[in-house]
């Protein structure tokens, strides 16, 4: 437990110093550079970058929890159950369509910048989020339920005040699946000039500096680590209130 | 009340509940005994409407189950599932209040009405109250289970095996605790148990179930001395019987004039007391009080008599 905490603390130390003081790392990049080439990459701020990178992950994200779970819950009611294996087609196809094409063909229709990505990474994270709501409204303990309804809990307060809390663990795993693939799946926003942290990666790939390519991949990656690791131990939580056994992510 | 009338549901091609007709008197705990399989939880669920009859009707207080909002009508009747079903993320004084929450009680309303059931249960509520169920014994559980049933201090109540997962000590106490505060109350219980003992202990009357169908509806005297049919007779259990009637008849309905020497035993006892204390003292009779005045005694011949009648 001190370790973990030890470990987390230094991570956010690296990943504070590398975007708001990259050039401390110069030495350590220099190497990866280009002979006489800039080693640090500095046309635009990394810490704007970071914050349109990870706001669009937020968006998207935020976005394809609402659908993905709405979703769920409405086919999982009664009435909405014939379209289960509907939602379950569009969700996967959001899956299954490479990101990559999804911009291709979204850039016609909303020009170059954000909004090709965040199409991109709403379908993209659709599915996860999706699968494990199903899962999660599908697995209540029928006791409960029955508890709920005997004593006298509208629809809405079943949902509300019961289904939802109790299917929150899982459903946030399906979260935290979709965060870290849109952190790593945004990068490819800066092929259609979206500000994200994948504009210092391409700098890197189109000027066969290394160091660009190191210094955008170890941000992003660091990012993914931190937040994967936070919403763990939220779900963590979470579950050990409702005194649920952490299922398998 | 609760008026049943030839309720029946049908899923495919078995029948739960077969026609069942039954009344449960205001105030009184009509217990519902019965193998597994009989048809007792479905019969229970069908009156608050968790289940859809197939046929038969419902009224409550006179007033037809059927014609009312289901969550209306589930909110007036208190209900202890098979098994507690207590909600997993809420505290234990969430779970009790839940019913009072949602009546519309003030907070303060509900924290004392939570304390005071727990402490009736035997759960210090300082220590209880903020817990969550998994941080519960079974027996625990259970016993917060029944209370949220009782929350609201429903004048209906539905309890199906309330007492299942306890040791047979705190049942014990469990039961006394049902019967008493359902006797301050006036409260009108129909409780279901797979226990011949607990019914006959706990049921004003006991209704006695089979493969759907109701076999015998009657007091539990009545039930012991004469039983129905061959099945009503095994659940009691053939050796057992006289002891279970002698347990439910009071001392006072066979006190006679007379002379008795030794400890006396009160007139409320049971047949069962008196028996086991003169054959322990091996005395033929025993010295009978009320209100600790002698008012006769009770003999070894009339207590048997009254035993060979029940055969
Ligand atoms: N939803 C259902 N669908 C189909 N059959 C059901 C359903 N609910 C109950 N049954 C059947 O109806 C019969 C009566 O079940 P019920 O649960 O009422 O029995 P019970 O007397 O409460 O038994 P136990 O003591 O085991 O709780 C059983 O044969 C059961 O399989
Ligand atoms: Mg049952």
């Amino acid at each position: 437990m001190r370790k973990g905490l030890i470990l987390r603390g230094l991570l956010v130390a690296l990943l504070v110093a590398l975007v708001l003081r990259p050039e401390l790392f110069t030495p350590l990049f220099a190497p990866f550079a280009p002979n006489g080439g800039p080693v640090i990459y500095q046309r635009t701020s990394l810490l704007s970058l970071s914050l349109s990178h990870l706001g669009l992950v937020a968006v998207a994200s935020g976005l394809a929890t609402v659908v993905a779970v709405s979703l769920a819950i409405l086919v999982t009611r009664p009435a909405g159950a014939a379209f289960r294996p509907l939602s379950r087609t569009i969700t996967n196809i959001g899956q299954t369509f490479p990101p990559v094409a999804v911009l291709a063909l979204t850039v016609p229709v909303f020009g170059f910048g954000s909004g090709p990505t965040l199409v991109a990474l709403f379908l993209y994270g659709l599915l996860p989020v999706f699968e494990n709501a199903m899962t999660g409204f599908g697995t209540l303990p029928p006791r409960t339920m029955e508890a709920a309804r005997g004593m006298g809990l509208t629809r809405w307060q079943q949902l509300w005040q019961v289904e939802l809390p109790l299917a929150a663990p899982v459903i946030l795993t399906g979260i935290r699946l979709s965060v870290v693939i849109s952190l790593g799946t945004a990068t490819i926003g800066s092929t259609v000039a979206a500000a994200t942290l994948g504009e210092v990666i391409i700098a890197g790939l189109l000027t066969d500096n290394t160091a660009y390519v190191l210094q955008g991949g170890l941000i992003v990656g660091i990012f993914a680590v931190l937040l994967y690791d936070a919403l763990v131990l939220v779900e963590r939580a979470l579950a050990r209130r409702m005194g649920r056994v952490q299922q398998a992510a | 009340m609760i008026e049943i009338d030839a309720l029946t549901k049908v899923y495919g091609d078995t029948t739960a509940v077969d026609a069942v007709s039954l009344t449960v008197d205001t105030a009184t705990i009509t217990a519902v005994v019965g193998t597994s399989g009989s048809g007792k939880t479905t019969l229970l669920r069908m009156i608050n409407r968790l289940v859809e009859p197939t046929s038969g009707s419902v009224r409550i207080n006179g007033e037809p189950a059927g014609e009312m909002a289901p969550h209306l009508l589930r909110r007036r009747i208190g209900y202890a599932i098979q098994g507690h079903g207590l909600f997993p993320h809420h505290s234990v004084a969430r779970n009790i209040g839940a019913v009072p929450r949602l009546l519309g009680w003030s907070r303060s309303d509900i924290r004392a009405r939570v304390d005071e059931l727990l402490t009736l249960f035997d759960m210090e509520p300082a220590s209880f109250r903020d817990r969550f169920p998994h941080e519960l014994s079974g027996g625990q559980q259970q016993r917060v289970g029944v209370a949220r049933a009782l929350a609201s201090r429903p004048d209906l109540m539905l309890m199906d095996e309330p007492f299942g997962a306890l040791d047979p000590i705190i049942r014990a106490r469990a039961q006394d605790d049902l019967r008493q505060i359902q006797r301050k109350l006036g409260s009108t219980i129909m409780l279901v148990t797979h226990d011949m003992e607990e019914a006959i202990r706990l049921g004003d009357k006991v209704a006695v179930m089979d493969d759907g169908r109701l076999l015998q509806y009657a007091p539990p005297a009545e039930i012991v001395a004469d039983p129905a049919t061959d099945f009503v007779a095994d659940l009691i259990g053939d050796t057992e019987r006289p002891m279970r009637f002698l347990s439910l008849v009071p001392v006072s309905e066979i006190v006679e004039d007379g002379p008795a020497d030794g400890t006396a035993i009160d007139s409320g006892a049971s047949l069962r007391d008196a028996l086991s204390a003169s054959l322990w003292t091996d005395r033929e009779a025993l010295p009978v009080t009320r209100d600790g005045t002698v008012v006769g005694r009770v003999t070894l011949e009339a207590i048997r008599a009254r035993a060979a009648r029940a055969s």
